[in-house]
Order: structure tokens, then C-alpha cells, then sequence
């Protein structure tokens, strides 16, 4: 897994992550293979408990301290993150990878304003921000000149001292501290929020859900990382809310050339907004194809009962759903963990383990009927 | 919009919280430290007619005032008599009484009115408490005006009031030191009904046709009791703290009274001949206080959901 | 509207006042529910779909009686039950239950299952001793498709799907003839939504009960009520047989509601429709229409005057000025 041609961003390899609880160990992740290829969106879908929340949280070394990662590496562009030292992953968290949250309003800080957020995230390493800030200031004032037709003597001095700086790379910290509050500004511009030198001044309670979800977004593209994280962004979102969040998703990416990992337990999502997805069940991943191939031609049997099972609004049609019910992993099922709610087991099943094997290109699947 | 079911890791049921409870218990010793010494003061009470004699209190024998004859601990001052006979572990008081034995029979006292008076705090406060917080209304505002005027009259002088009026007695002084408690139980009890009446199962209660009485008593009491059983197990030292305190300043039904706080009182004079009369029986009062305290925080930091991991 | 509906509101309103002040001052009013009309017919799944702040948990609580509405009526059976108290509304309730959406916060944690089961009997005295009541409790368990060794247990032993089945046997024990369904699903993974919906539908007609399904996933509205009603900011704003509705929405609001919802299938990807700006808040009702600030299709009229309920064609009701023609050749 991971060895494709196209360039890959996330590398997650043979991840196995256990949570030692006072009544015994959940074995969470066991085995988990992902790759994230650049610029595309990859759909990381499954139910409840099946761990997709945490691999986010293992990739970004936010899991709580119970977690114990047993074995394997999540590389992004080619560094092990799990292999870091605490200040290298804050750096990395920083600058390379974003994570975005369901619930805006417990993952914002309440008693700051929306503006302070962000600025803090500049504030924290002014360095590796000062030619980005720069740059984007320039192109601000370039932009006023197209449109007015020249420039006010104010804003000819500033581009020049600008012009001056981005040699340099060094500010005053007056100049630092205006321009990082521009900055700022206009992110809050490109993530759609309206009004944004007024929303730079308000506080989280001020805003509404899906804005509070932009301002979150916001917060995470400051940095224009690598790789996107989104853990069920749109989940508490209404169903229009829910549209402009992904339809601003799709814009941003455009924008900023950001890969991301979309996970959810929405299918229709998924389909709606994905390149790729990968299909997780109880801590490890048993499909992976491209968006349009996964849905004409689901081959594991849980991929297969899982679309069965979801309510569409354009046909009217009988759901199924899959028998049994999510295993508790801390006594999870032998062999093939979908084995036992499985309508095509057969006597290899709970013996053995499959592992991913490509069936056709691009399309991966983690089942003893395709040999595995 | 979804509500999270169970975080990675995260564990339900009671096999899980026992198991944890037993690893905290493990894990911090002063939780246990707490624990052997509340066990030790029960077990001591309870055992107390076993190993002196109840009415022993009474009598005097001058002869054997004041004197330490226990070879353990030299105290280094002057005139410190040598007690005839038996050895005192503790050596005798003013009315030569062996200390050791007063304070065996002044434990069951103490822990008996800091549980009458906790356990009594605690009924009364679940009653009117969880009426206050689910009828809410004037029925409330009544409640916790009431309560309010209690909590502002200072403890020690209601009890010095209720004392001189009603006569010096162990009844009264516990009458006294309940009427200072309960108002906060209320309080408590009040907040946290409050909480639970709010939990969708409380609505489901309501629209199956289920009256308030039974909601209340059989539903959200017995699910909002754990953090009322901390506080009490709390309490039970500082009200021995507070009776202590009323005892050392004389509010005593008999100056021979075996009280902690009275014989700490009554060892006061003789502090410099015989520091043992006021030594003792001030650290028991110490140590059995601590030894709640510590017990009420472990079992706050067990059951606490928030505070796991 | 017919006569002889099963269930019927008229001009039911339920405002909850914002107080405020030294006096505690009525400052203005929540209105969750803002004149709502419907009837349900006896036997039907009667759908309630729209987002939140719509109004649709309100008005389905203000039906159980949970709260009590501002104003406006309520009929059960023919029988008027908005202002019905004492023993009299333990008797109506005893005839309409509800199941809510949380499947773990709606069970008493420290009551076992078979508790929770035999409480409504011995609340409304339908059994007359303790083993009829543990016999009707073996039944209710197995009619929701657990066993009865599932009776002693406690909640958190259970999976969310399955305290939503205790959940739904509890709401039946007092054999109710009217259940109102708050996003029964909406907790549960997709997976076992589908049992539970099969669930649903097989007492319905074991039982012939009538219900009143309360959701914000359109899809799900889709499977399982052949009537809908849509509802923003307290108001319906179209009501009609949900495969009309679906297939020809004449709402602006059930249009782009439609239009938002993603399909599961990539080959039908059509870019969602976004609606501008948020719902607004149920405390500042716009004038006129409600859905103006936000309709591309808002004249001054729309402005001015607050808009009919007009029967477009036979069954499909809208509150709309204009009669509009929405080209949806597929959704």
C-alpha cells in the first residue's frame, strides 16, 4: 500500500494503536493502511468505533494518554510523525498538517475572540509566516490599485516598505502585528464569512454553527498545510448548512492546493465530495477505491451491506441493514472482524486475518473471496 | 444532531468501574491512608464497651492525678509524677483517669454525633432539596430563602444561644451543630436535582403518565446521590471539627465529659506540667478529621467521571 | 382540513417567553411554534421533516403534552386534549406515547430493563399482578426483537441500537394507540437504522397504530411516511403525499431543502444548491414571509403579506404567494 505512482502525502502504515482501560485493552487500530495521494480528497467513512476518528488522532499525536500506539508510521511526505519529539509534531501540527473538529463550538476557544485565535497561530512562529503575510499583503494592495486605478500615498509607502521587508524577512513589531491582523482578515474573507473585520472582533458564542465551522476551517488553512484533517465536520450541521460547508471544502481546496482526509459516517457525503474512499470496520481498513468504482462495485461484503443500508432521497427503495451489531474491542472477533456479521463467511474467515490486496487498479479489498 | 456514543477507549458498566476504583485506590496512597484511619475510628467505636468500661468516665481518683508512668516517651520536664500501678499509656488527667481510656470512649461520642447529625443533614436535605428543585416556583424561592437565613447565622454563636436556652446536653449540641448544616445539604442536593430533572429519560418518565413522586424519589434521587455521599463522608470530620471546637470552649454538658474537644479543653491548664491531656487528644481530633477528609476526596476522585484518566 | 382525523391540531401556538430584567420581564417570545394546522389520519405515518429551530421537537412535545401550548387546540380522537389535566391527562397519555432520539440518555441508568417495562403497567394499572406483568414484559421484549434474558440486565450493557428497541417496547406497554417519533434513528449507525425502521413499520401494522415521524434526514421521511409535512421557523410551509412532495416541491424552502441533500451515489453528484445565509433565529420572525430574506424568488409582496395556505393540486398544501413550477427532473 502506498506505492503508486502518483505522489503521496499520508503514508499510514500497519498502524496499531491500543487504549489500556481499567477493565482491559480495546484494541482500537489493528493494522490500519491509508495513503492520502496529493491534492485529492479522500473519503475515510465507517460507523461507530471503527476507528477513524482515531487514526486522525494517532496521525496528529493528539490521542489521550491511555492510547498506546504498538506499532506502525504515519509518514507525511516521507517523515514518520509518530516517530517525532514533541516539539518536531508541534512544528509539523503547525505547519504541515491541520486537524478540523465536529463540534466548533467545544474545539474554539470561548473567551477569546475569533481574531485572537488566529493571530495566536501566527503569533506562535512568526518566521514561518512573515513571507506568506507578505506576500498576500502585496497582493492585497495590487488588487486595490487594479480597481481604483492607483494607489493612495499611504498605501505607497506601505508596499514599499513591504517591498523593503520580504528581502529582509524582518518587521517592526508594529508592522508585525497589523499586518498578521490583515492576514487574518482576509482568511476570514476566503472561508466566505461575511463581514470578516467584524467577525475578527466577535466570539465564538456570537456565531452561528456553520459559521463557527468556517472560522474552525479558517483556523486550520492559516497555515496553508500539506494535509487537511476533517473528522465529521458536517455532522451536526443542517442539511443546507451542511451544503455550504462542503461547497466551500470544494473552493478552498481549489484555492490553496491542500490534500484532505474527509471522515464521516455519511455515505452521501462521501459520494458527493470525495476522489477516493476508504472503508474502516472495528479498527482497520477493508476497502479503498476510487469514489465511482466503490459505489458501482462494492466487493467487501460490509461495503456492499453498508450501502444497502443507507436511505436515499431520490428513490424509494427498501433499506437493508447488516445483521448483529458493531463488536466490543476489547474481545474482538477472531480472524476477520466483520466475520461474524458476514452473509458470505466461510471457514477461513475466523481463522485468519486478510490484508488489503489490489484486486484491480486502484481498487483494494481486505476479504478472503478475493484471495487476501 | 448526534450525540457521541461511547469515545475510543472510553469504558461503561460496573465491572469497568470497579476495576478502575480498585486501580485509583492503588494508585494514591493517601486515599488509603484516609481509609485505614476512618475504618480504624469506626472500628475503635464499635469495640469501645469491649475495652472500657462505659461508666469508668465518672470516676475520680485523685491519687493518680496527673502522672505518666509510660516507660515509651520521656517528656523532659520536671515534676512529672510516676503513676502507682498499672502502666498508663497515655498517663491520667486531672481527675486521674487514664487518658487512654477516656479517649477510647470519647470516639464512639464524636463519631456518633457527626453521623447523627450528617445522616439527619442529608434527609433533610434530599427531601426538601429535590421538592425545591423539581416544583421549582415559589415553592423553591421559599426553600432556598429559608435556607439562605441559615447559612448566615454563625454556627458558634447559634450554638451558644441554643446552649444557654436550652440547657447543656449532648442532644443540644448536636440540635445545634444540625441546625448549621443542613441548609447547605439542601443547597446541594437542590443543584444537582436541578441537573438531573433535565436528562431526556426524566421526559420520558413524564410522557409515559408517571407523577411526579415517582419520578422524583425513584428516578432522579438515586441517580443524583453520589455526589451528596462524598460531601457527607466529607462532613463527617468536620463535624467532628465543629463539636470539637463547641466542646474546647466549654459548651460541654460535664466538664468530665469524654469528648474529644472537652478533654483537649480540660488539658489546656496543665499544659506545661502535663502536655499529654491536651496533646493527644488534639491530634486524634486531627488525625480522625484528616482521615474522613481523605476517605471523601478518594471516593470524589473514583466516582468523579470527569476526572478519570 | 376533513373531518374525523385521528389526530388533529387547529391554530396550535407555543411561545416561550424570554425574561429578562430586574423583574424578570417578558422581553420577547421564542416562537417555536407559530400557527400550525395539520391532521393526521387514523392508521398513517405523518412525517414532519425541516432543520432545527423549524419547530418540529416543539410542536411533536406540545402534541404529547410535554409542554403546554400557548394556544390553539388539540385533538385526540375527536377529543379535545390541549387543556386536559390530573388524572384525566394520565388517561390520555396512557393512549399516545413517544420515542426520543437519544438512545442513551433516555434510559434511567440505574433501572433494569424489566423495571423499566413493568413501570408503566403498574402506573396505569393494565395488569393486575406481579406475574401478568412479568409475563406482558416477556412479550414486549420479544416483540422488539430481544430475548428475555435481556430483562435483567441494565442499560450501558446494551448497544444503541438496542436500547432504542427497549426504548420502543417501553413506549408500547401500555398498548398505545398514537406514538409521536422524535428522530428515532437519527443516533443509531446507518446500519442498524434499518432495522429499526423495519421495526417500526412491522408493529405499526401488528398494532395498528398510527405515528407521527419527526425528522430533519429527508431520506429517511422518504422510506417510511407516505404523507409530509415541511416546517420552517414554526410554521408548515407544504404539506402533501411525499412522492408529490419529492417529485414536485412547490416551496422554495422544500426546494432547496432537497436540492441540499447529497445522493450516495457519485455518478449522481450534482453539485448542491446552497441556500444563503443561516436559519434564522425563531425569535425575530421576519414580516410577511418567513422564508423571504433568504427566497430567490421574493417579490415585495412576499415582503408585506404574510401568505395563504392554498391547495396547489388535491393534497399538496403550500403557504406561498406564487404558484412555482421548480424544473426538477431528478432528485
Amino acid at each position: 500500500m502506498g506505492k503508486v505512482a502518483t505522489e503521496t502525502v499520508l503514508d499510514v502504515n500497519n498502524l496499531k494503536v491500543i487504549f489500556h482501560t481499567y477493565a482491559g485493552d480495546v484494541k482500537a487500530l489493528d493494522g490500519v493502511e491509508l495513503s492520502v495521494r496529493k491534492g485529492e480528497v479522500l473519503g475515510l467513512v465507517g460507523e461507530s468505533g471503527c476507528g477513524k476518528s482515531v487514526t486522525a488522532l494517532a496521525v496528529v499525536g493528539l490521542l489521550p494518554p491511555n492510547a498506546e500506539i504498538v506499532s506502525g508510521e504515519a509518514l507525511l511526505d516521507g517523515t514518520n510523525l509518530l516517530a517525532m519529539g514533541k516539539d518536531e509534531l508541534r512544528l509539523a501540527r503547525l505547519r504541515d498538517v491541520a486537524i478540523v473538529f465536529q463540534d466548533p463550538m467545544t474545539y474554539l476557544n470561548p473567551v477569546l475572540s475569533v481574531g485572537l485565535q488566529i493571530t495566536e497561530i501566527i503569533a506562535s512562529q512568526p518566521d514561518l509566516f512573515i513571507p506568506e503575510m507578505i506576500k498576500n499583503r502585496l497582493e492585497e494592495i495590487s488588487a486595490i490599485e487594479k480597481s481604483n486605478g492607483g494607489l493612495t500615498r499611504e498605501l505607497q509607502v506601505e508596499r514599499e516598505k513591504l517591498q523593503a521587508a520580504s528581502d529582509t524577512n524582518r518587521l517592526g513589531n508594529d508592522e508585525q502585528k497589523r499586518l498578521t491582523q490583515l492576514y487574518a482578515i482576509s482568511i476570514l474573507k476566503s472561508v466566505r464569512l461575511p463581514e470578516p473585520e467584524k467577525v475578527f472582533k466577535m466570539y465564538p458564542f456570537e456565531l452561528s454553527g456553520g459559521m463557527r465551522q468556517r472560522a474552525m476551517i479558517a483556523m486550520a488553512l492559516v497555515r496553508r498545510p500539506k494535509l487537511l484533517l476533517a473528522d465529521e465536520i458536517t455532522t451536526a450541521l443542517d442539511v443546507t448548512v451542511q451544503a455550504q460547508a462542503l461547497q466551500l471544502l470544494q473552493q478552498l481546496k481549489e484555492v490553496i492546493d491542500t490534500s484532505v482526509l474527509l471522515i464521516t459516517h455519511d455515505l452521501a457525503v462521501v459520494a458527493e465530495v470525495c476522489d477516493r474512499v476508504a472503508v474502516m470496520y472495528a479498527g482497520n481498513v477493508v476497502e479503498v477505491a476510487d469514489v465511482t468504482e466503490l459505489y458501482r462495485n462494492p466487493l467487501h461484503p460490509y461495503t456492499q451491506g453498508l450501502l444497502a443500508s443507507v436511505p436515499r432521497v431520490d428513490v424509494v427503495a427498501e433499506q437493508k441493514s447488516i445483521q448483529g451489531s458493531v463488536p466490543d474491542l476489547m474481545f474482538p472477533p477472531s480472524g476477520c472482524r466483520f466475520h461474524p456479521r458476514c452473509p458470505k463467511v466461510f471457514e477461513k474467515c475466523p481463522n485468519a486475518k486478510p490484508t488489503l490486496i489490489e484486486v484491480s487498479p486502484g481498487h483494494l479489498v481486505s476479504c478472503f473471496l478475493f484471495g487476501g | 444532531m448526534r450525540p457521541k456514543p461511547l469515545e475510543a477507549g472510553e469504558l461503561y458498566g460496573r465491572r469497568a468501574d470497579l476495576k478502575y476504583s480498585l486501580h485509583l485506590l492503588k494508585l494514591n496512597p493517601v486515599v488509603l491512608v484516609g481509609f485505614i484511619i476512618s475504618i480504624a475510628a469506626l472500628l475503635i467505636a464499635l469495640i469501645s464497651p469491649l475495652l472500657v468500661n462505659p461508666s469508668s468516665w465518672h470516676l475520680q481518683n485523685l491519687d493518680l492525678r496527673l502522672c505518666w508512668n509510660n516507660p515509651a516517651f520521656n517528656w523532659g520536664i520536671g515534676n512529672v509524677f510516676d503513676c502507682p500501678g498499672k502502666i498508663y499509656p497515655l498517663g491520667t488527667d486531672q481527675y486521674g483517669r487514664s487518658l487512654s481510656e477516656m479517649m477510647i470512649l470519647a470516639i464512639p461520642i464524636d463519631l456518633q454525633i457527626a453521623l447523627e447529625v450528617v445522616l439527619s443533614a442529608v434527609v433533610i436535605g434530599v427531601f426538601f432539596g429535590s421538592i425545591a428543585a423539581y416544583v421549582g416556583g415559589i415553592l423553591d424561592e421559599l426553600i432556598l430563602r429559608i435556607t439562605d437565613v441559615f447559612l448566615a447565622v454563625p454556627g458558634i454563636l447559634l450554638a451558644i444561644v441554643m446552649i444557654v436556652v436550652m440547657g447543656r446536653s449532648l442532644f443540644v449540641l448536636t440540635l445545634a451543630v444540625l441546625i448549621t448544616w443542613w441548609p447547605f445539604y439542601v443547597r446541594l442536593v437542590r443543584s444537582q436535582v436541578l441537573g438531573e430533572k433535565e436528562k431526556p429519560y426524566v421526559e420520558r418518565l413524564r410522557a409515559m403518565g408517571a407523577g411526579g413522586p415517582r419520578i422524583l424519589f425513584e428516578h432522579v434521587v438515586p441517580n443524583s446521590i453520589y455526589p451528596i455521599l462524598i460531601q457527607a463522608t466529607l462532613d463527617i470530620g468536620s463535624v467532628i471539627l465543629t463539636v470539637s471546637a463547641l466542646t474546647f470552649i466549654g459548651l460541654t454538658p460535664s466538664p468530665l465529659l469524654p469528648e474529644l474537644g472537652n478533654l483537649a479543653n480540660q488539658g489546656i491548664q496543665y499544659f506545661f506540667t502535663a502536655p499529654w491531656l491536651i496533646l493527644f487528644p488534639g491530634l486524634t481530633i486531627l488525625v480522625i478529621s484528616l482521615g474522613f477528609n481523605l476517605l471523601g476526596d478518594g471516593i470524589r476522585d473514583i466516582f468523579d467521571p470527569r476526572l478519570r484518566r | 382540513m376533513e373531518e374525523g382525523y385521528f389526530l388533529q391540531t387547529v391554530d396550535l401556538f407555543k411561545y416561550f417567553p424570554i425574561r429578562g430584567g430586574m423583574l424578570s420581564r417578558t422581553k420577547a417570545y421564542v416562537k417555536a411554534v407559530d400557527g400550525v394546522s395539520l391532521g393526521v389520519r387514523r392508521g398513517e405515518t405523518f412525517g414532519l421533516v425541516g432543520e432545527s429551530g423549524c419547530g418540529k421537537t416543539t410542536l411533536g412535545r406540545t402534541i404529547m403534552r410535554l409542554t403546554d401550548s400557548s394556544k390553539g387546540s388539540i385533538s385526540l380522537e375527536g377529543e379535545e386534549i390541549s387543556r386536559v389535566k390530573g388524572r384525566n391527562l394520565k388517561m390520555v397519555r396512557r393512549r399516545m406515547q413517544m420515542v426520543f432520539q437519544d438512545p442513551y440518555a433516555s434510559l434511567d441508568p440505574r433501572q433494569s430493563v424489566r423495571s423499566a417495562l413493568v413501570e408503566p403497567m403498574k402506573i396505569h394499572h393494565t395488569a393486575s399482578s406481579k406475574s401478568e406483568m412479568n409475563r406482558d414484559a416477556e412479550e414486549l421484549i420479544e416483540k422488539v426483537g430481544l430475548n428475555p434474558d435481556h430483562l435483567a440486565r441494565f442499560p450501558h450493557e446494551f448497544s444503541g441500537g438496542q436500547r432504542q428497541r427497549i426504548a420502543v417496547a417501553i413506549a408500547l406497554a401500555v398498548k398505545p394507540t398514537f406514538i409521536v417519533l422524535d428522530e428515532p434513528t437519527s443516533s443509531l449507525d446507518v446500519s442498524v437504522q434499518a432495522q429499526i425502521l423495519k421495526l417500526l413499520k412491522d408493529i405499526q401494522s401488528d398494532m395498528g397504530l398510527t405515528y407521527v415521524f419527526i425528522s430533519h434526514n429527508l431520506a429517511v421521511i422518504r422510506q417510511m411516511c407516505p404523507r409530509t409535512a415541511v416546517m420552517y421557523l414554526g410554521r408548515i410551509v407544504e404539506l402533501a403525499d411525499t412522492q408529490r412532495l419529492f417529485a414536485n416541491p412547490k416551496h422554495p424552502y422544500t426546494r432547496a431543502l432537497l436540492s441540499s441533500v447529497p445522493i450516495p451515489d457519485p455518478a449522481k453528484r450534482k453539485g448542491l444548491a446552497t441556500l444563503q445565509g443561516d436559519v434564522p433565529s425563531p425569535v425575530a420572525i421576519p414580516a410577511g414571509c418567513r422564508f423571504r430574506p433568504r427566497c430567490s424568488y421574493a417579490t415585495d409582496t412576499c415582503a408585506k403579506v404574510h401568505p395563504p395556505m392554498v391547495e396547489v393540486e388535491k393534497n399538496h398544501w403550500v403557504e406561498c404567494h406564487y404558484n412555482l413550477d421548480f424544473a426538477v427532473s431528478k432528485i
